[in-house]
Parts: C-alpha cells; sequence; structure tokens
C-alpha cells in the first residue's frame, strides 16, 4: 500500500520563479491496485511521480510506502521498494553496459552489492528466460551492448528488469511516449500481463486518456498540482474519452489547444 | 636501441600501467576527469621512499603509499561530490596542493634510494641480469593488479561503479549510491597511481617532487593508445590495452629520443608525449572521417 497524504511541494521557493507543483495531494493506493494518472503539462503528475520515487522531497506532508515512511529517503535509500520505468528508453537502462549486465544491475535493486561475480551461470539462465518470454529474440544477444536496442526494445528490457527484484510499487512514467504507436501497444500489452501476473501496486502517468481508461482500476486526474478527478469500479466504466475531454476543457476555461490530448 | 634501452622502455611502461589503469578507472568507468594523479604519483614514490630509507620493509611501505594515494583520492572526491566544486577543478586543486605536501614528507626536492632494500632487491643476483628481472617482477605486480581490477568491475560491487559513470539516475533508481561510488572509484584510482610511484621510486633508486608533472597525460595516452588498438570490447581486453598501451607509448617515446634522425635531446620528453596524445586523439577520428 502507499499512502500520500497533504503532499506540498514548492519549487524555487523564494524566488521570483517560485512555483508551486503540488498543492496538498493526497493518495492511497491499495495492495495490487493499477492506478493510471492524467493531467496536461504542468499539472503536477511528473512531481507526484517524483515524490514517491525519491528524486523530489516534498516541501510539507508525508509519503509512506507499506508501513515506511519515506517522505525524507532520497532516490537510492528507498530504491528497494520502488521500481520504475522511465520515459526516456535512454533514462531507464546504461547504454554502455550489455543487456545481461543491466539485468544483473537490477536484479539487486536496493540490496547489498558485494564482490561475488555479477554473472554467474544461474543468473545468466535466469536472465535469458525472463528475456525470452519476451518474443523479441533478444535472448540470442544478452552480451549485446544496451544502446545497440531500439527504443522499445530497451523499454521492454527495463519493464523486465523492474521486475528482478521485488518492490512494493512499480512507477511508470509515461514509459510508451517515446515509442511508435506499434511498440507503444506492445509495450501496453506486456506492461499489463506483467502487472497482472505479478499483482503490482502500479502508479501510471499517461499523456493518453486512451490508456488511461483502458488500464488499471483506477483513473486520477491532476490539474493544477490537485487531484481534480478520482474514479473507480463502475463509473470509471462508463467514463469516455470525451467525458474526460470536456473535463479538460472545463477546468481550462479554455479551447483545447493541446492535440496531443485528443489523439489516442 | 639497445637491448637495455628496450628493457628500461619496457620497465617504465609497466610501472605506468598502474596509472593507466588508475586512469581508466577514473576516467573510463566513472567519467570524472581527475588530474589528482599528478600528485599522487609523487605522492607515492615519496611516501615509499622515506619509509624505506627509515628501514620500513618495503612491502609496508608500498602499501602506506597506497592509502596515501587512497587519501588524495578522497579529498578531490570529497570536493566534487560535498562540496559541488566542479570535477576538474577539484582535482587541481588536489594536485597542486599535494606538490606542498610531498614537499613536507621528503623534507627536500629528491631523495635517493641507492643501496636502499628494495621490494625488487632480493630477486637480483639469482643469474638473471637486474634490466631483465625490473620489468619481469613490475609486470607480475601488473597482472595482479589487472586480474583484479577486472574481477571487481564485473562483480556486482564493479557493476554499479560503472553504472555510476555510465548513467548516475539509472544506477541511483537501482539503489546505487552514486556519491559513494565517486569516493571509492577515485580513491582506488590513486591508490593504484600511488602504487605506480612507490614501485617508480625503487626501480629508479629516487623519488623527485617533479616526477609528476604530466602523469596524467602518460596515463591518458596509455589508455588512448590501448584503445586505438584493441577497441571496446569488454573490461579485461580495456585493461590489457592500458598495460600494452604504456609499454608501446615507452617504446615510441624511446624511439623518438634515441633516433639521431630526428635530434631530440630527453628534454623534448614533454613535447614528443603532447604530440603523441594528439595524434592518438586525432587519428581515429580521421579515420572515421575518411570512411564516411
Amino acid at each position: 500500500m502507499i499512502s500520500v497524504s497533504d503532499i506540498k511541494v514548492v519549487f524555487g521557493k523564494g524566488t521570483p520563479l517560485q512555483k508551486q507543483a503540488l498543492n496538498g495531494v493526497s493518495l492511497t493506493i491499495e495492495e495490487g491496485q493499477f492506478v493510471t494518472v492524467i493531467g496536461s503539462n504542468g499539472a503536477g503528475k511528473s512531481t507526484l511521480l517524483g515524490v514517491l520515487a525519491g528524486d523530489v522531497i516534498a516541501t510539507e506532508g508525508q509519503v509512506k510506502i507499506g508501513t515506511t515512511d519515506v517522505t525524507r529517503q532520497g532516490t537510492a535509500a528507498r530504491a528497494g521498494r520502488v521500481a520504475r520505468v522511465f520515459q526516456d528508453p535512454l533514462t531507464g537502462s546504461c547504454g554502455a553496459l550489455s543487456i545481461e549486465e543491466n539485468l544483473a544491475l537490477a536484479a539487486r535493486r536496493g540490496e547489498r552489492r558485494g564482490l561475488a561475480s555479477a554473472l554467474g551461470p544461474q543468473r545468466r539462465a535466469l536472465f535469458r528466460e525472463r528475456i525470452a518470454e519476451l518474443n523479441l529474440g533478444l535472448e540470442n544477444r544478452m552480451r549485446d551492448r544496451m544502446d545497440l536496442l531500439s527504443g522499445g526494445q530497451r523499454q521492454a528490457v527495463s519493464l523486465v528488469m523492474a521486475t528482478l527484484a521485488g518492490s512494493d510499487v512499480l512507477l511508470l512514467d509515461e514509459h510508451t511516449a517515446a515509442l511508435d504507436p506499434g511498440m507503444a501497444e506492445f509495450i501496453m500489452t506486456l506492461t499489463q500481463k506483467i502487472v497482472s501476473e505479478r499483482k503490482l501496486t502500479t502508479l501510471m502517468v499517461t499523456h493518453s486518456m486512451r490508456q488511461a481508461l483502458d488500464y488499471g482500476h483506477r483513473t486520477v486526474m491532476l490539474h493544477g498540482g490537485e487531484i481534480v478527478l478520482d474514479v473507480a469500479g463502475d463509473s470509471r466504466k462508463t467514463l469516455q474519452v470525451e467525458d474526460l475531454i470536456a473535463m479538460f476543457r472545463k477546468m481550462r476555461g479554455q479551447t483545447l489547444d493541446d492535440d496531443a490530448l485528443l489523439i489516442g | 636501441m639497445s637491448l637495455i634501452a628496450f628493457w628500461g622502455a619496457v620497465e617504465l611502461g609497466l610501472v605506468y600501467a598502474f596509472v593507466a589503469i588508475g586512469v581508466y578507472l577514473a576516467f573510463r568507468v566513472l567519467d570524472f576527469p581527475d588530474l589528482t594523479v599528478d600528485g599522487s604519483f609523487p605522492l607515492g614514490a615519496a611516501v615509499a621512499a622515506v619509509l624505506i630509507i627509515a628501514g620500513v620493509n618495503p612491502w609496508i611501505a608500498a602499501a602506506v603509499a597506497m592509502v596515501a594515494g587512497a587519501i588524495a583520492g578522497l579529498v578531490t572526491a570529497m570536493l566534487n561530490v560535498r562540496f559541488r566544486i566542479l570535477n576538474l577543478l577539484a582535482s587541481i586543486l588536489t594536485m597542486i596542493a599535494l606538490f606542498s605536501v610531498n614537499l613536507r614528507v621528503m623534507g627536500k626536492p629528491n631523495v635517493a634510494l641507492i643501496n636502499a632494500d628494495t621490494m625488487i632487491s632480493p630477486f637480483f643476483g639469482h643469474g638473471l641480469r637486474d634490466f631483465y628481472v625490473r620489468p619481469l617482477f613490475v609486470g607480475i605486480l601488473v597482472i595482479v593488479a589487472v586480474v583484479v581490477v577486472w574481477r571487481f568491475l564485473e562483480s556486482d560491487a564493479g557493476l554499479s561503479m560503472r553504472a555510476t559513470g555510465a548513467n548516475a539516475r539509472m544506477a541511483r533508481a537501482q539503489g546505487v549510491d552514486t556519491n559513494r561510488q565517486i569516493y571509492l572509484g577515485i580513491a582506488l584510482s590513486n591508490a593504484l597511481v600511488a602504487l605506480g610511484g612507490a614501485l617508480f621510486a625503487q626501480t629508479n633508486g629516487f623519488a623527485d617532487v617533479t616526477s609528476g608533472v604530466g602523469t596524467i597525460v602518460v596515463g591518458l595516452a596509455a589508455v588512448i593508445i590501448g584503445e586505438t588498438l584493441f577497441g571496446a570490447r569488454g573490461i579485461l581486453i580495456a585493461l590489457i590495452g592500458c598495460v600494452l598501451g604504456s609499454i608501446l607509448y615507452r617504446i615510441a617515446i624511446q624511439l623518438a629520443l634515441s633516433s639521431d634522425v630526428l635530434g631530440l635531446q630527453a628534454s623534448d620528453l614533454n613535447f614528443v608525449t603532447a604530440l603523441l596524445v594528439t595524434v592518438a586523439l586525432v587519428l581515429p577520428r580521421l579515420r572515421r572521417g575518411g570512411a564516411a
């Protein structure tokens, strides 16, 4: 379970550029729940994700993952609880390391790293098996450098990496935004499969309203650093993309100028 | 080039192989341009020489030299990580400070080690001539260092150091304390460089406060020559490349200086070094440009 209570985040406090990125956000996500988060640019989606991951330390409020208060913990300190796939395929993996080395790195996420060889025969076999499940043929390229892979392949490997070590929450940061439509769909199907098989507590930030409604159990909309919509269950089932767009319009009090919101 | 001059070049190349491996760790693995080595190399030489003259076991003297080098590295890392000073500048500050430290350690600009018992002296006089014994002895130590560093970089702990240099954000997301990795890596790098300095003092019979000038360029030259010859094909190959690059560099310098045609003298060494490194840096780029 994750609980975020009354989180406030202010960037550049006391400067002319002061920005209230989150303004009292409270959110409780039950064990195994898959939550999708939408909102326009600057709504606070990325900040919320950063607060959970540890990249952003909240100005006020409390963040709990499981029963542990992680509010003041940095990214590395809470990495054992948080698995993550980044928007940019280059960010989530190490281009200079091989596929299997990236997997080895992820397999010990949040654990002590000793002087034993990172790639013993047992681990190699396990990694090969897990990568083979992707059906991308990458199991024969385990020693290739990661930067030889396409963006989609890297995201697929990143998803596997996120599940090699245990975690209390999986954070997906618009992880299909940089991909072509075909690959984006493949990654989403894979995400769905992994999340439901492993019953992962998941928070997915997305730009696509279609994705936000099609996947997961619950949808949260952020605007101006606040939660303006939180739907689950039957009321969510009846919700259409058009309804969300209408809400966006109302929120902004102006006509929609962001085409990206209408597409997909 | 005479046989003695050739083996002398090989020996010097092997001594500087420690510098090359240290530079590889800092520049390539951690992506941290560390100039501390210009200070930590003579620091290692000074500490080892002074201790050996004081009657300390030369192996222990070398170990203490390594610790001294590691501390120098920690200072640079602290200036960068803790006080947010640009890595290059942080290392220059340490390097400059070490010049004074080295003078303090030795008490004078130059310490001679003639007739003192060094790590190598027990191996002299067993039938093999001295100019073979020295490179053989240093070479064995280099092999040990290569194997240790190789196994480390391919361990879980080493992987997190490599990730820190390649993609710090990803490393943190995987639970790697990247600051700690910088402390650890720069300390290890300078410990190796100081060991090179300690061996330099013992094979050459002196420690000199100015012997550190240009150490970084020599180390980089070795790394780059190794990369040019072997390409990027894994850690072990890269480390072997560092060692062979260091030896080849010394032989090339020796050839340049000993050829009468060029009319060079020993004092031209730094110029020739700079020229060689420039050529090594530019050549691969020209080749790529030509192919494209």
